[in-house]
């Protein structure tokens, strides 16, 4: 019984505290969830009592989120549209995604349109792209995978990914099936590329992170900070500090490219 | 006085932990169904089970192809393991000298132990290659899958038929030894069709832990939501398709996952029913 009463006022006691101090809250896309939870634990670390609380729940319920001010800064890895394009935004970071064959395919370019046949599977042979004869193994990632959604709107104009495509659920078992099979294609994050792999070209244009920033390279998306109204006080200093040098620096290190308004502020 | 309490006492905790288990399985059938239920009142009980499609973006929630992925790779998995494993419980309960048999029934046993994930990984590394250049196609297909789970189900075969040979009332085999009967003809035409039951029923719940199998099966199937045409096509389970998907799953995709759960464990249930309703018949 008194064990009982000690935990009871323990779990009391905790629950107060630091806790119920007003934190900033960021909502919104999945995608670029991650990246904004080491921002925010590195932010936390560098200025201990500021705390950012990340929450998901997708791109638009993230703006959503943001004009409502339930959150004070909605996360998104679209570009915004409509109503959204009156609110005060800031492009944090770019996310490429480079296609990906084994280091020893013959082909080293492709263009959009090419990209787009293989994935829904009118194209089924390296031969009919100028490679060497042989069945080619698309590879993908599952519904619901931010990356794939990227490539879906970037790439597919709305047509179905074959549903032979072999389905993969991480960036690196993609990666790794793409390694080791000679015939296949994938895509992964740009940042997660190595010499296990081969970035095709996308119009004859490398994927690199300059390709991304300067916008020659296509096949990216923005990481976007939205906010309703200019943002102040301690929400700006979190995006003040992602915006730094030494955020953009954590976020580089993450894989992400930085983004060109960045570079021009 | 204080004993009778002891007993009274003991017994209610046991009662307790029982119930706490049971109510488990109720937990989660009820939770699975009510998560489930409503897409498949929303696509209709036909269109979930027998749609082609498999697109949760443009609303499209068809298990189909899953089904005939389960189907496929659970029959592959039984023609090749079912006939190593009687083979293995009939060797074992029969011709294995003691020290043999002493090395082969732990190993056996081991084989059980190992996760579920290291047969997956291994799947990965050496079937999947082996396939992909001797056989030709992506190597992560049903013949990968099928080999890993035949390995996989051989120790639940093994072990069960084994048990139900052993079981056998001696006078079976020294009768039909009386009769001049070799010694194979009396496992053969004796002492297997006494114990069919017993293996029957090892062989059902081989199949179910086939059907029930995700981890592994992600990592050398391939995942395509397609209809196969070869056992050299990847293909998608219904247990990999909601072990693939459920990370990023909203809304009604979540529900057609929980659904897909739904049909699984319906299929796992009629298993394992038949497996009780063989063994208790004899």
């Amino acid at each position: 019984m008194k064990f009982i009463a000690i935990l009871l006022l323990a779990v009391l006691l905790c629950s107060c505290g630091p806790g119920t101090r007003s934190a900033v809250v960021v909502a919104g896309s999945t995608s670029v969830q991650p990246y904004a939870e080491v921002l925010a634990e590195e932010y936390a670390k560098r200025y201990p009592g500021r705390d950012v609380d990340i929450q998901g729940g997708g791109s638009s319920a993230g703006i959503r989120a943001a004009q409502s001010g339930t959150a004070d800064i909605g996360m998104s890895s679209r570009g915004l549209s409509g109503d959204e394009l009156q609110m005060w935004s800031a492009e944090i970071a770019r996310d490429g995604l480079a296609m990906i064959v084994h280091p020893n395919n013959a082909l080293d370019s492709l263009t959009p349109e090419e990209v787009r046949a293989v994935y829904t599977g009118r194209v089924t042979n390296w031969g009919e792209l100028g490679g060497p004869e042989g069945r080619i193994h698309v590879i993908t990632r599952e519904e619901g995978s931010g990356t794939r959604g990227a490539f879906e709107d970037m790439l597919m104009e709305g047509q179905m990914i074959t549903l032979k495509a072999i389905v993969q659920n991480t960036n690196g078992s993609v990666r790794q099936l793409v390694s080791n099979d000679a015939s296949s294609i994938g895509f992964i994050s740009l940042g997660l590329v190595d010499d296990t792999v081969k970035a095709l070209q996308l119009d004859g244009v490398e994927a690199t992170g300059e390709n991304v920033t300067n916008g020659s390279y296509m096949l990216f998306r923005p990481f976007i900070f939205v906010s309703e109204g200019e943002p102040d006080g301690s929400v700006m200093q979190f995006i003040e500090f992602t915006m730094s040098p030494e955020g953009q620096a954590i976020l580089a290190g993450e894989g992400l490219v930085s983004s060109g308004e960045v570079a021009r502020r | 006085m204080k004993n009778g309490f002891k007993d009274k006492l003991s017994e209610r905790v046991f009662l307790a932990l029982a119930l706490s288990s049971i109510s488990a399985i109720a937990l989660i059938t009820v939770f699975i169904v009510i998560q489930g239920a409503p897409i498949i009142g929303k696509v209709g009980l036909r269109d979930f089970i027998f749609g082609m499609t498999w697109a949760p973006s443009q609303g499209k929630f068809g298990i189909f192809p899953m089904i005939i992925g389960s189907l496929s790779v659970t029959l592959g998995a039984v023609v090749l393991g079912v006939p190593v494993g009687i083979c293995g419980a009939v060797f074992l309960a029969e011709f294995a000298p003691a020290a043999v048999r002493n090395l082969f029934r732990p190993a056996i046993q081991l084989l059980a132990g190992i996760p579920s994930v290291v047969y997956g990984f291994w799947g990965l590394i050496f079937i999947v290659p082996f396939i992909r250049d001797n056989l030709g196609g992506p190597g992560l297909s049903i013949l990968a899958g099928s080999i890993v789970l035949a390995i996989m189900i051989l120790p639940t075969i093994i072990t069960i038929s084994e048990v139900q040979i052993l079981a056998l009332p001696r006078q079976y085999k020294e009768g039909a030894l009386a009769l001049g009967m070799t010694h194979w003809q009396a496992i053969y035409s004796v002492q297997l069709p006494a114990a069919k039951s017993g293996i029957v029923a090892a062989v059902v719940l081989g199949i179910g832990r086939a059907m029930g199998e995700t981890m592994a099966v992600i990592m050398v199937l391939g995942n395509a939501p397609g209809i196969p045409t070869s056992i050299l096509d990847p293909v998608r389970t219904l247990t990999t398709n909601i072990g693939i998907e459920m990370g990023y799953a909203a809304g009604d995709h979540r529900q057609a996952l929980f659904a897909t759960g739904i049909v699984l464990f319906v299929i796992i249930m009629i298993l394992n029913i038949t497996a009780q309703f063989i063994t208790r018949k004899k």
